[in-house]
């Protein structure tokens, strides 16, 4: 007889894998197939909570997906939750990029692939753009976020300054900022 | 480049990926290319790689290079270390502060790292495009001509085209970049 604490924590293991599995190309179709999991065939968590993980994820540093499932796994089976269900969202990807590395030098020797991924380069550069492109539309709420968006690009690109300064500069900002709106409300 | 380095090199890139796996592009491009060891070329085809296949962009991203800085266990210690500041940054917060996200010092300082996570990642496509779309020699020509001379034409009007196809029908990156490589190899 398997104990029940053993079981859940295979199960959070394989339903995370499975995310992981199936989230390509970024994480939006993660938060679907975690509601279907965690509040419709299980009654894990409501659904004003998981938003509200998913909200503390997206605020929190890291990869959202681990972050998420960190706290999913830690609600149901504390440190162990956690960490069965962070190893299962990242086991994918480790062993399909493992497979693919393994095999990509010999297949960049090739002429034709060589050209291929002349092309897949100009296809990343449109993705990027565009999803830049939404990201600048949902972000982009003050004057300040525009001069901070700018002057960020500004710095790295043709000030050559490293991006972790930055970041923390722009924290700081924001929370002097904060502050002072506080402070005079 | 020891383990330890690599390992550490990405425990700092998980803790400032913020707001998105978008946001782990510059910080990798400065750790990994800036520090010397990939060209922006391969780093980029990494990032394709990344998009097109399972999982967390960032955790593809660490996977991927360090197996090619440091092979199979180089690929898992650079996972584990991208992974380790949202692990025990979460179990934080799970444990102690459920009202994180809520709290005004740190909607503050996420609006201030979000604005500056944009023009970062606006940074990262910039040079992305440049050697795509930009590789061409200037042979020390000015304004106009300078340009002319710097673009590849036929990766511009590959730009230009699958641009506006993402404009009016934005579908899954994997679509993207399997119609480049074929598009590449056809007309590159």
């Amino acid at each position: 007889m398997i104990p029940e604490v053993t079981r859940e924590l295979v199960l959070l293991y394989t339903m995370f894998f499975r995310i992981g599995l199936f989230s390509i190309g970024g994480g939006y179709v993660m938060l679907p197939m975690l509601r279907v999991e965690v509040t419709e065939k299980r009654d894990w968590l409501s659904v004003p909570e998981l938003l509200d993980y998913y909200a503390i994820s997206q605020a929190t540093p890291g990869i959202i997906s681990v972050n998420i499932a960190t706290h999913v796994g830690f609600k149901r089976r504390g440190v162990a939750g956690a960490l069965a269900a962070t190893a299962g969202v990242v086991m994918p990807s480790v062993i399909v990029i493992l497979l693919i590395a393994i095999f990509l030098p010999a297949l960049r020797a090739n002429v034709v692939v060589a050209r291929a991924f002349a092309g897949i380069r100009v296809a990343v550069a449109v993705l990027l753009t565009g999803m830049l492109g939404s990201l600048v539309r949902k972000g982009w709420n003050t004057a300040v976020d525009v001069v901070l968006t700018v002057a960020a690009f500004g710095l790295v690109v043709f000030g050559d300054v490293s991006p972790i300064p930055l970041i923390i500069g722009a924290g700081l900002v924001g929370y002097l900022l904060g502050r002072w709106r506080r402070h005079r409300a | 480049m020891t383990l330890y380095v690599l390992f550490f090199m990405f425990v700092q890139i998980g803790l400032f990926t913020i707001g998105g796996g978008l946001a782990t592009l510059p910080l990798l491009k400065e750790a990994a290319v800036d520090g010397g060891f990939l060209s922006l070329g391969e780093f980029i085809d990494m990032v394709a790689i990344s998009q097109s296949t399972p999982g967390p962009i960032g955790v593809n991203l660490a996977t991927i290079v360090g197996y090619r800085l440091e092979g199979i266990l180089g690929g898992v210690i650079a996972t584990v270390g991208i992974i380790a500041p949202s692990l025990l940054i979460s179990m934080v917060i799970a444990r102690w502060m459920r009202n994180y996200a809520d709290h005004p010092t740190v909607q503050s300082i996420m609006t201030g790292i979000r604005a500056c996570a944009l023009g970062l990642i606006a940074s990262a496509a910039w040079f992305i495009l440049r050697e795509a779309v930009f590789t061409g020699d200037s042979g020390g020509a000015t304004g106009l001509e300078w340009l002319v001379a710097l673009t590849d034409i036929r990766a511009l009007v590959l730009f230009v085209l699958m641009g506006a196809v993402y404009v009016f029908k934005p579908a899954w990156p994997v679509v993207y970049i399997v119609v480049g490589g074929v598009l590449g190899v056809l007309f590159l």
